[in-house]
């Protein structure tokens, strides 16, 4: 009967939309589950660690795997501070290569340099690590550091960050290598968000008078904000978690330095360096709240991109 | 009846070629654009009318490939001449836009953007230029409680008053309105062509359309191009009633285009 047949047709549309409906839910969910998963498993590993050291691991410099005493405020300090020179090289440069590509380039350079900065982003990691080591920071010893010492280093306030033997190796270097490493991505997520900014919307600048800079740094950057913040959240993203490349150059000394030359850690390093030799259970268990601690500092910092971003909208009228 | 204005003429076109790479977009174009009177460029798409536009204000100069011969004179000066400053060219004459484009700042911003690119204004200064430019564009009563939020939150009418505004805050002397109302409602269009009266006052005001009927209303002189060719220029109403020449004809009666 066609009736029937037709409702049947119905029915089994019907049981199909529901069975994608729930497929798809348990994929997102599946997402939120593995990351509370994790989570948890992070927390339940540290239980020991944070049994013995309470909120003090955070503070405390100690690194005595033969004495059980452990603190995670070194590799903290290593991580935010080689992520924080790593933007603060990254970001203007990657700024000047997209305006480069998308505002001034004459058109048939554009794909080549477009095309090598994608390039530069997919090179694994070890390689810019080995690069460092072998490469970069026996010329950084050699050259750069001696005039960052004289130069820099004599001077009153800073002068502290900046002296120290020139070993090539250390803070500054990690940070120098994990800006290269994040410029191209940063980079070609500016680039992509600059090409979609509205050709009028820049007429319309440039027929005011408005000089290439005045369109770019008033017109194309506030249009552009929340990609550009996503580029340079993905940059910190990346170079906050950074493992190998840092390992090779950070030197790996559990030592709180002033100065920038001074070999040091970082989170990740630390957990690449010591999870082998990690014999007791108090070592291990240190190491998984580096990792934990690691979590967490991205978590904050994501979140506070978006706070400011929010602020940022507010104050311009846009979240009115 | 109303005496007639004294026509002084503010933009001289002189033998103005133009090429995009190879193509010749615009051949030999000789036109006298007058002083605070509307002048229409009308024709199909394609015809070099707003090519013509945007060569007053040299706007194609971004694009590598493109290129002007010939001469443009404002007020007897050349500005095709590579000597010519752009900005202060720019400042001159201001243009708008086919479609709205609010700079992604507060209203207030962005009427202020282009006087600060010339005049560091005091607080109050500035305030009253933002009000000069906003009751000049008849948009004033609209956002005057509103002045700190986005302009892209008007609506699109308003969005291109805010655009009218924002171009002759600078107090330029051309006004460059490149379809300003193509992508707009009725009403809206009807409140932009009654400005578009009120500017010439102020203004030398020289408008690209699509649309005869808004050219017929708006406008004191038409010029009707073809293929890159200026086919014919006069005052409106004898383009219209009388045209001299059978093309023109037959585009404003609609029999092509």
């Amino acid at each position: 009967m066609p009736m029937f047949s037709h409702e049947a047709r119905l029915k089994r549309q019907a049981l199909f939309d529901l069975l994608f409906r729930n497929l798809t839910r348990a994929a997102a969910f599946g997402v939120l589950a593995l990351l509370a998963a994790i989570i948890v498993s992070l927390i339940v590993g540290s239980m020991p660690a944070i049994h013995a050291f309470g909120p003090g691991f955070l503070a405390s410099s100690d690194w005595d795997p033969v004495n059980d005493k452990f603190g995670a405020l070194i590799p903290i300090i290593g991580t935010l501070v080689t992520s924080g020179i790593a933007l603060f090289i990254a970001i203007p440069v990657s700024f000047g290569i997209a305006i480069f590509l998308t505002e001034l380039a004459p058109r048939i350079l554009r794909r080549p340099l477009g095309v090598a900065i994608e390039l530069l982003a997919g090179i694994p990691s070890i390689i810019y690590g080995m690069w460092g080591l072998f490469v970069f920071a026996p010329l950084f010893a050699d050259h750069l550091e001696p005039w960052i010492n004289k130069h820099l280093g004599s001077m009153p306030g800073i002068g502290q960050f900046f002296s120290g033997p020139p070993m090539g190796i250390g803070i500054l270097t990690a940070g120098i290598i994990l800006a290269i490493m994040v410029i191209p991505f940063i980079a070609s997520v500016m680039r992509d968000v600059f090409d979609v900014v509205p050709t009028l919307l820049k007429e319309s600048a440039y027929g005011l008078g408005a000089t290439t800079w005045e369109v770019v740094w008033k017109v194309v950057l506030p249009y552009t904000r929340i990609g550009v913040a996503g580029g340079i959240m993905l940059g910190l993203g990346r170079s906050l978690g950074e493992t190998m490349a840092v390992t090779f150059v950070i030197g790996n000394a559990h030592e709180l330095s002033k100065s920038l030359l001074m070999p040091g850690n970082s989170i990740s390093s630390a957990l690449a360096n010591e999870f082998t030799e990690a014999v007791g259970d108090l070592y291990t268990s240190a190491l998984i709240e580096l990792g934990l601690i690691l979590f967490f500092i991205t978590f904050i910092v994501l979140s506070l991109a978006r706070f400011m971003l929010y602020k940022l909208g507010k104050r311009e009228g846009l979240a009115s | 009846m109303i005496a007639e204005k004294i026509v002084t003429p503010k933009l001289v076109v002189r033998n103005l070629n133009f090429y995009y790479g190879k193509d010749r977009a615009l051949k030999d174009i000789n036109l006298t654009i007058p002083e605070k009177m509307v002048t229409a460029f009308i024709g199909p798409s394609g015809c070099g009318k707003s090519t013509l536009l945007r060569a007053f204000n040299r706007m194609y100069q971004l694009y590598p490939k493109q290129k002007a011969t010939g001469e443009i004179l404002l007020d007897g000066e050349n500005i095709l001449d590579k000597k010519q400053d752009l900005n202060s060219l720019r400042a001159k004459i201001g243009m708008v836009f086919q479609k709205p484009t609010p700079f992604p700042m507060s209203i207030y911003d962005n009427i202020a953007f282009g006087v600060k690119l010339y005049q560091a204004l005091n607080r109050h200064d500035m305030d009253e230029r933002v009000e000069w430019a906003l009751k000049k564009a008849a948009l004033w009563a609209e956002v005057k409680d509103k002045l700190k939020q986005s302009g892209t939150g008007l609506s699109g009418g308003q969005q291109q008053r805010l655009c009218i505004a924002r171009a002759i805050a600078v107090k330029p002397q051309v006004l460059l309105l490149d379809e300003p109302t193509s992508a707009l409602d009725p009403i809206s269009t009807a409140h932009i062509e009654k400005l578009i009266d009120e500017l010439k006052e102020d203004f030398t005001i020289v408008i690209v359309t699509h649309n005869m009927q808004q050219a017929a209303r708006v406008s004191d002189y038409t010029a009707y191009m073809y293929l890159g060719d200026l086919i014919e220029f006069g005052d409106t109403s004898t383009v219209f009633t009388n045209p001299k020449r059978k093309e023109t004809e037959d585009y404003i009666t609609g029999r092509f285009g």
